[in-house]
């Protein structure tokens, strides 16, 4: 366990970008402009994730929640800097996580600063380029607007997956569970009737952190509140089951207890893009992270709340928050039929 | 199977994958008796116990309780039955009230009618005082009498009790018994699993359970006549003796 946390920690808190994916948008598409962009994908830092035609591709390419940056070049490019010897460049970053788009727009400003110093040795006119920064999404970096879509998933799968497990398997404990078997009530309902007041509170929860972030932080609700609503209830779902699942193998509250910190708080807290971006993180933990809910929901969370994003661009996501419910309760219900026999 | 039997049982087997369990055990038990259902621990009394109460499918054989069938009719059984464990199995965190209402609800009594029987059981039991109390202040005894009180709320033809009386003092245990003979005389079929052989004394009948089979099965004078030994511990050591 301690092992498994410091590789954990150690390796998940990076505070370097390693291949962030980026995407341009080339109105000049001359020889300076292929050089900058040459200079900052060849840095290790950025990967080209696509080349946009027209700006009316940046918002959707933002959208689909793949790419960190644009940078645009204005038309021309080259031949200002000649001319001129001035340039525009704008660098517009996806600030829904403020960090790493500071981060972003951090090294890609000091790359172009270092071309543009190459390029003024030995000229008597110094070479001028001019970034023009814009935080998408996010436009004062407010770091709240990081931590409430992270905040909201951790509180849902706090009381919703480690309560239910705790009071199921304190029943176990207790020998009351046996007894409601032994009753007419049958397994189904009796999962149900534990399961239903954690959802009823989780529910609760979430409102409470939606309009404490709304009023209090000042995080807007950009998408739709009904679809929010509906997919946190979905990510609710999902936790209560794993709750069940974790109730099913544990016979005890502190396994059930353990289960829960151990292998759920932590590397929900860790892997799933709440404080520490998934991207920054070695392969084998981002491999990891696709198996934690809380990475999708939060996910999910930043596109509606902050990119007003419509459901077409987070199905994916839903479907496998759907997905790992299904998974969850076929397996507890397996589990649940072994014990009965 | 006779007509009289409310518990019959023929071959009932249940093994857990190469470890069997139960072996071939057969009894019948007749209406309003005391059945004493003893062996050492682990010799398959809870596992045949839990194949009759609908909670474990058996490998093999046949068994009805109050004429449903193991097998197919565990939701029947399961109405028709009363259960308690070894742990009492009532809510700590909930009064005495409180537990009597849920669990008559959980058998589908009526509100009236659980109002009738938390009067009646407060009465019985003489808890008035302790109406409001949550459970886990009870003295042990209480908590035993009321969790025995409450596996009958609904009135079932059998009850199950699975080691009542682990842990308690003999004066309570004897009273205990007191309330298993007045169920009884209510013609309630008490099942009963215990190692303490005294209390097989107070058994209608008793079997004797020796690695998963049932070695002796008689009314318990009948045993010691058999034996020719004084009391029933006497009888249990010479049954599980070949075994130890």
């Amino acid at each position: 366990m301690p092992v498994a946390q410091v590789l954990l920690f150690g390796f998940a808190i990076t505070n370097e970008i390693r291949d962030a994916k980026i995407a341009i948008l080339d109105f000049a598409k001359d020889n300076t402009t292929r050089e900058i962009s040459n200079k900052i994908l060849s840095s290790g830092y950025f990967m080209l994730y696509e080349n946009l035609q027209s700006p009316s591709d940046i918002e959707p390419a933002f959208r689909k929640g793949k790419i960190k940056e644009v940078i645009i070049f204005e038309p021309d490019f080259g031949a200002n800097l000649e001319r001129d010897g001035k340039a525009n460049v704008q660098l517009v970053a996806d600030a829904s996580d403020p960090n790493f788009a500071n981060m972003v727009i951090g090294y890609t400003t000091s790359i172009i600063a270092d071309y543009q110093s190459e390029l003024s040795k030995g000229k008597t006119l110094p070479a001028s380029i001019n970034p023009e920064i814009k935080m998408l999404y996010n436009p004062n970096l407010k770091s709240v607007f990081m931590f409430v879509p992270g905040l909201m998933s951790v509180i849902l799968l706090l009381v919703s997956a480690m309560m239910t497990s705790i009071s199921i398997t304190k029943e176990k404990e207790l020998g009351t569970m046996e007894v409601l078997l032994v009753s007419p009530l049958n397994p189904f309902q009796i999962i149900v009737g534990k399961v239903i007041p954690y959802l009823l509170l989780s529910l609760v929860n979430t409102a409470t952190v939606l309009v404490m972030s709304k009023f209090v932080f000042r995080v807007p609700i950009v998408g739709s509140l009904p679809l929010l609503i509906a997919e946190s209830t979905l990510f609710l779902i999902t936790a209560l089951s794993l709750g069940i699942l974790i109730s099913t193998i544990s016979n005890n509250q502190q396994t059930a207890m353990m289960i829960s910190l151990g292998a759920l708080m932590l590397p929900t807290i860790i892997l799933s893009g709440y404080i520490f971006p998934v991207e920054n993180m070695p392969l084998i933990l981002q491999w990891i992270s696709n198996i934690i809910p809380a990475r999708w929901y939060i996910r999910i969370v930043k596109g509606i709340m902050l990119k007003g994003v419509s459901f077409n661009y987070i199905w994916m996501e839903t479907l496998i928050l759907l997905g790992m419910t299904v998974f969850f309760i076929a397996v507890s219900i397996k589990k649940f039929k072994i014990r009965l026999e | 199977m006779g007509e009289n039997h409310i518990i019959s049982v023929k071959d009932l087997t249940k093994k857990f994958g190469s470890f069997t369990a139960v072996d071939k055990i057969t009894f019948d038990v007749r209406p309003g008796e005391i059945f004493g259902f003893l062996g050492a621990n682990g010799a398959g009394k809870t596992t045949a116990m839990r194949m009759l109460c609908g909670l474990s499918i058996p490998t093999s054989g046949k068994a009805t309780v109050a004429g449903f069938d193991v097998y197919r009719q565990t939701e029947s059984i399961k109405k028709n039955i009363g259960y308690m464990s070894q742990k009492f199995s009532l809510y700590e965190d909930l009064t005495v009230k409180e537990n009597i209402d849920f669990y008559g609800g959980v058998y589908g009594l009526s509100r009236e009618r659980r109002k009738e029987k938390t009067e009646f059981l407060i009465d019985l039991l003489k808890i008035e005082e302790a109406r409001n109390k949550l459970i886990k202040s009870l003295p042990l005894g209480w908590k035993q009498k009321l969790a025995f009180s409450i596996a009958i709320i609904h009135e079932p033809k059998i009850v199950f009790l699975d080691e009542p009386t682990g842990g308690v003092d003999p004066i309570t245990r004897r009273q205990f018994w007191d309330m298993i003979y007045e169920a009884a005389d209510r013609n309630v079929t008490v099942f009963v699993t215990t190692h303490y052989m005294d209390e097989a004394e107070y058994c209608s009948r008793v079997s004797m359970m020796v690695d998963g089979r049932i070695a002796a099965l008689d009314k318990p004078e009948k045993l010691k006549e058999q034996f020719g030994v004084g009391t029933m511990h006497e009888v249990f050591v010479k049954l599980a003796r070949p075994a130890a």
